[in-house]
């Protein structure tokens, strides 16, 4: 009798705190599930770069104020956004509307179903100025189906950045369209121009997108690629091995300090520090060394990817939105791929935020804006880059899928990246270059198999 | 007292400074400007800045930060409550009064520990996404409590069996009942225990990445995934990402003080005899 009146009088204090775990709880859940059901907002994950801050600072004034949409975004860092959309999107998940996906993704994405094709939308939205989009980018962001599956938000190649007041104090110059043996030439005499300053930087960070991205444009200007047209791995073939000891003896011979470690943002903040003279790597990046804080800004010079054996060498890429599938609110999300993407969008960043900060390399209307050109000395080759850029026909072999940096599988971010790490051992000198592409050459042989078997 | 050179005394001076310095060093980074965060060698005397904080905040996005702290919050003080409401009792029955055959009841527990976390990722999303609890606090609330379920029991259990068990003839024999003696004579022995447990329940859930960053989206992250979010391939982040750290810690930081000296109790409990 005793435990049941002492069970009665502990019972509120039991179930109140029950209840406020359980409200506690169900409140937060509660958000979740009311903005999924919201009609007029639309969930867009996206990755970490500085252009996805700044249209997270701008949509609510200048997208959502107009049109009622309200948009959520998430944001990840790039190996974790990958990460997060291929599981999201291969389940279908439903749960974003739109992700950051990039001309490495919608090609086999789009394959697999997990896409919604963008043909009927851009037909209707003329003011979006489909053909305004420059050639190389609608091609890549269009799969074998010939259907347009993602629009691209900023785009870039690849180019050569040197500082241009150092390079003529040495009375050196730079060929616009130059080779890579000018290019370690030049390397070799502006090594120690300055005190502390090497000649180049080059990446030399594991990775598929770090490494692999300058190398692999060497590797295919030098004549090699990673698969012939009938998937025959070429990882160990002469060409492959002369690019990669190329670059692998320019970066230790005139290369920056911490090369095995160096990737673009470490190569960025070299340049910025004065700690090199060039710098081979993302178009985009002439944007971030000339933005107003930049200690370089207005001392640089630019010129076209160097070269061996093809006419050019700059790759190919784009961060650009895909529409999930799955998702419930494809017009809400065309919606905000047609302000995003657009031309006007371009114009507010310019206005409001900089010119040097519009998520450019996408719209040939980009480069006659007069505004954009004067605060933009690198325009003009970025232009010449990114048009020069041919995804399907990079090297100088038939290739058996699109791509310049990477060949467009799902294995190659693991491919690659294994690769890479013997490849950065031989940049730090634990390895040689030829133990390390050995060695790649078999892991291309478990991936080919499973092609060629196709 | 003469105080006498203790060389075990030094060698925990040392294991103590080894273990603040990359605290000390985050926080110093954080009041860095990112170049001077991202400058090799580093610089110890450069300016402080606030930047780093005012970007976690939201200088340059604009978004909300509390969310995700709210949402962390939720998760870890949610599932802390549900652990000591179901372990409390449950080492009750296997100390105090155990149950038949007790030793094997807290083996199953422990091997519920034994696979792999990442081996029940798929099945958990894919559950979730059937029935719509992807994105959804409680979904990690009750995730986080089947976790750190067996760990509390386990600690549970050993503060439980250091209760003497004269304590409680006595108190049965004064009449008091199940729950009084629970109240009156366990609680208090137990407390320490108790706080002990619920910290690390706290610590564990609050610092979970991998089943919140597979569940959760747009509304439901929590602070260890917003964390992750200011790392960029583009630019440099380190300051800010160090502000972040920093100001994720605080709540554990201010856990662990509030119970530090039930802990010291708790931890030293059974050692005193």
């Amino acid at each position: 009798m005793v435990i049941t009146v002492e069970l009665r009088r502990a019972a509120p204090v039991l179930a109140a705190v029950v209840l406020a775990a359980a409200t506690s709880a169900a409140c937060s859940g509660a958000g979740g599930g009311g903005g999924a059901a919201d009609g007029n907002a639309i969930n867009v994950l996206m990755v970490n770069n500085p252009q996805m801050l700044d249209i997270q600072k701008l949509t609510e004034e200048n997208f959502t104020k107009q049109t009622g949409i309200k948009v959520n975004y998430t944001v990840l860092p790039e190996n974790d956004v990958r990460d997060k959309i291929s599981q999201e999107f291969s389940s279908q998940a439903g749960q974003y509307d739109i992700a950051s996906i990039s001309n490495y993704e919608v090609p086999f994405y789009a394959k697999n179903g997990w896409l919604a094709p963008l043909d009927d939308f851009v037909a209707k939205d003329t003011a979006f100025d489909q053909n305004d989009v420059l050639p190389s980018m609608r091609q890549s962001l269009t799969a074998e189906d010939g259907k347009l599956y993602a629009e691209p938000f900023y785009g870039e190649s690849s180019f050569l950045m040197y500082r241009k007041d150092v390079l003529d104090a040495k009375s050196l110059t730079v060929p616009d369209n130059p080779t890579w043996d000018q290019v370690a030439d030049l390397a070799a005499k502006a090594d120690g121009a300055q005190p502390g300053m090497k000649g180049i930087c080059l990446r030399g960070q594991p990775g598929w997108g770090q490494v692999f991205a300058p190398l692999t444009t060497v590797v295919n200007t030098f004549g090699g690629t990673w698969f012939g047209k009938d998937w025959t791995p070429q990882v160990n073939a002469p060409e492959f091995k002369q690019a990669t000891k190329f670059y692998v003896d320019l970066v230790r011979a005139h290369g920056e300090a911490g090369a095995p470690q160096a990737g673009f943002a470490e190569c960025l903040n070299n340049m910025e520090q004065g700690k090199v003279a060039m710098w081979y790597d993302a178009t985009s990046a002439a944007g971030l060394l000339n933005a107003a804080d930049s200690p370089v800004a207005g001392k640089l010079g630019f010129a076209q990817a160097p070269v061996s054996k093809t006419k050019s060498a700059g790759w190919l890429y784009t961060w650009a939105w895909g529409v999930q599938q799955a998702s419930k609110k494809h017009d809400a999300a065309w919606k905000f791929i047609s302000w995003a993407s657009g031309r006007d969008y371009e114009k507010l960043v310019g206005g409001k935020l900089g010119w040097s900060k519009v998520p450019d390399g996408k719209r040939a209307s980009t480069y006659e804006n007069q505004d954009y050109l004067k605060a933009t000395p690198s325009a003009r080759q970025t232009q010449q880059a990114i048009t020069a850029a041919d995804p399907r026909n990079p090297g100088t072999q038939p290739r058996p899928t699109i791509g310049i940096q990477f060949v467009d599988i799902p294995e190659f971010t693991d491919l690659g990246t294994q690769v890479s790490q013997q490849v950065s051992s031989a940049i730090a000198g634990s390895t040689t270059v030829d133990a390390a592409l050995d060695g790649g050459q078999q892991l291309a042989e478990k991936v080919a198999a499973k092609y060629r078997a196709k | 007292m003469k105080r006498t050179w203790q060389p075990w005394g030094a060698l925990a001076w040392l294991a103590g400074i080894l273990f603040a310095l990359p605290i000390g060093w985050m926080v110093l980074t954080s009041l860095h400007s990112e170049p001077d965060a991202a400058t090799n060698p580093p610089s110890l005397t450069a300016p402080l800045t606030l930047q780093g904080y005012r970007e976690f905040f939201g200088a340059s996005t604009g978004q909300s930060s509390w969310p995700p702290l709210v949402n962390s919050a939720s998760a870890s003080i949610g599932s802390t409550v549900l652990v000591l409401l179901l372990a409390v009792p449950a080492a009750y029955a296997l100390s105090i009064r155990p149950v038949r055959k007790w030793t094997d009841v807290m083996f199953f527990f422990l091997s519920t520990k034994m696979m792999p976390v990442v081996a029940g990722l798929l099945p958990v999303y894919l559950f979730a996404q059937k029935v719509g609890l992807l994105d959804n606090i409680s979904y990690l609330v009750v995730l986080y409590t089947s976790m750190n379920l067996p760990i509390a029991v386990w600690l549970m259990r050993s503060f439980l069996a250091e209760v003497p068990t004269e304590i409680l003839e006595a108190a049965a024999l004064d009449g008091a009942g199940l729950i009084t003696t629970l109240r009156r004579v366990v609680a208090p022995v137990a407390a320490p225990g108790i706080a002990a447990t619920a910290l690390i329940c706290f610590i564990f859930s609050w610092n979970e990445l991998l089943f919140a960053r597979v569940l959760t989206g747009v509304v439901a992250g929590t602070a260890p995934v917003y964390l992750t979010s200011f790392v960029t391939s583009q630019g440099l982040f380190l300051a800010k990402v160090c502000a972040a750290a920093v100001v994720v810690s605080l709540p554990v930081l201010a856990a662990g003080f509030a119970a530090q000296d039930k802990l010291v109790q708790g931890l030293s409990l059974g050692a005193v005899k």
